[in-house]
């Protein structure tokens, strides 16, 4: 399994187009929305709350990632290839999940490291939101893989980088305070583990960890649940090669 | 010996019979060419004889093993180069082989004496340290079949190692792949008349899942009652469609 893995995370941190989007496009957000909160406060992005938001809407670049290397690798026969190797599913799966991890720690501490020189607060709290970042990580991976087991590369660009970003910048409350929508959006928001995410890092910057503890539930019911269709769709299509 | 053998080796998508009781049988050593136009089912019966699909009925013994039971021990056995190129295309050359050479778990030392053995079999010094998929058609081929060849397998299958490639490239790799004749049995397919006629042992001529004809190029002729192998290779299709 280490030589596929050490294969994964070289695949995906050779493509520029992954650094740009996956690190260029996160820091840029918080620039830019921390100019505009220079010249017309809004509280949602003052740095301390913006920045846990950004981690978390960061991670939906990592589903991107790891559903393209997948549908890449079908697509490409580089799998079919691999599949007559002595590589078992088992190794596949954490082929693939393992690697990502550290790239979505790493993204993490970036995001927050470029954050203190713009007044994020220094502390130790930034070390729990960098490791309660985590379970999200592992539900954005699992969804990429189970994303690029089903969907073509091309596929995979429309939905989990155009459709999927959308949906968890929306559903967070990073742009917006889910309550000036209310309603049935707020419903729906709550029921998808995306603002749970943000509202359990920016407890957990804040030191609030019974607050971050509420969160952590429906997060982790996400990650077990999204891994385990993920596994069986990565497996399905082994065995409809 | 057998290195394969075949029994009703079907295989069937819905409605479609892709491969039709298949009864082959390919000696050890031997390099056999399944040959036919596209959708004859070649890949579909390389892909059963790989054990990346199971049949929908028969078997297959590779090495001795079943490919429906013990696929398991099959795998060890078999090495595989793909019809698509299969490479990871952000390694090197160099990283590609390290990569098989560490998934069959070869020590650093077996690694660097693998790697320097196929890159000089296969040409490929002058590449080793570029990315895969930034080289030439023929190149990537030919990193593709030293991947296949890296765990040494008793049984090697080409699916259409030529395809696509240019006139010089692909008599660059016929002359690897006649290099490899002897060492392992070769499955290899094809739908170039020239290419089968030029390296194979043996022919297997296929159309719609159904085997139409073995023996060497010689006999189809003989059997086709010309002295062109292309126009054997129509007559037999030909005479089944009839």
């Amino acid at each position: 399994m280490k030589p596929f893995a050490k294969r994964c995370i070289k695949e995906i941190l050779r493509d520029p187009l992954n650094l740009a989007f996956g690190l260029g496009f996160p820091l840029i957000l918080l620039l830019l929305l921390s100019a505009i909160q220079a010249n017309i406060p809004v509280s949602l992005f003052e740095i301390n709350t913006l920045t846990p938001g950004i981690t978390i809407f960061g991670l939906s670049f990592i589903t991107l990632f790891s559903a393209t290397l997948v549908s890449k690798d079908r697509e490409s026969a580089f799998l079919q290839r691999l599949y007559t190797t002595p590589l078992t599913g088992l190794d596949f799966i954490l082929g693939y999940m393992l690697p990502i991890v550290p790239i979505a720690l790493g993204q993490t501490i970036i995001c927050y490291l470029f954050a203190i020189p713009m007044g994020m607060t220094i502390g130790i709290n930034i070390i729990y939101a960098i490791i309660g970042i985590i379970p999200m990580a592992i539900f954005n991976i699992a969804l990429g893989i189970l994303c690029g087991s089903i969907f073509s590369v091309k596929q995979v660009g429309g939905i989990c980088g155009a459709l999927l970003t959308n949906l968890s910048a929306w559903l967070s409350g990073v742009w917006f305070d889910l309550d000036l929508v209310g309603g049935f959006f707020k419903k729906i928001a709550n029921l998808l583990p995306f603002v749970h995410a943000v509202e359990m890092e920016r407890a957990l910057c804040n030191g609030n960890f019974e607050a971050a503890a509420s969160h952590l539930l429906p997060i982790v019911l996400y990650s077990v649940f999204t891994t385990v269709i993920a596994v069986l769709c990565f497996l399905g299509q082994i065995k409809k090669q | 010996m057998h290195a394969i053998k075949t029994t009703n080796l079907t295989k069937r998508y819905k409605s479609l019979t892709a491969v039709d009781n298949l009864n082959l049988e390919i000696q050890k050593g031997e390099l056999f060419s399944l040959l036919g136009v596209n959708g004859a089912g070649k890949t579909t019966t390389i892909k059963m004889l790989t054990c990346l699909t199971n049949p929908s009925e028969g078997d297959a013994l590779v090495g001795g093993y079943s490919i429906v039971k013990q696929a398991e021990q099959v795998k060890p056995l078999i090495g595989v180069s793909p019809q698509e190129t299969a490479v990871a295309p952000n390694l090197s050359a160099k990283e590609n082989l390290e990569l098989i050479c560490g998934i069959h778990g070869f020590s650093k030392q077996k690694t660097m004496q693998k790697i320097n053995e196929l890159s000089m079999q296969f040409d490929l010094e002058a590449v080793l340290q570029k990315k895969a998929g930034k080289l030439s058609g023929g190149f990537k081929r030919r990193v593709s079949i030293a991947m296949a060849l890296i765990s040494e397998p008793q049984i090697l299958f080409l699916d259409e190692p030529t395809l696509g490639l240019d006139v010089i490239a692909k008599h660059e790799l016929w002359n690897i792949i006649r290099s490899l004749k002897g060492n392992a049995t070769i499955i290899l397919t094809t739908h170039y008349m020239e290419e089968a006629e030029k390296l194979s042992d043996r022919i297997g001529i296929m159309k719609n899942g159904l085997l139409l004809a073995v023996g060497t190029a010689e006999e189809l002729k003989e059997k086709a009652g010309t002295d062109d192998f292309e126009t054997a290779f129509v007559s037999i299709v030909k005479e089944a469609t009839l």
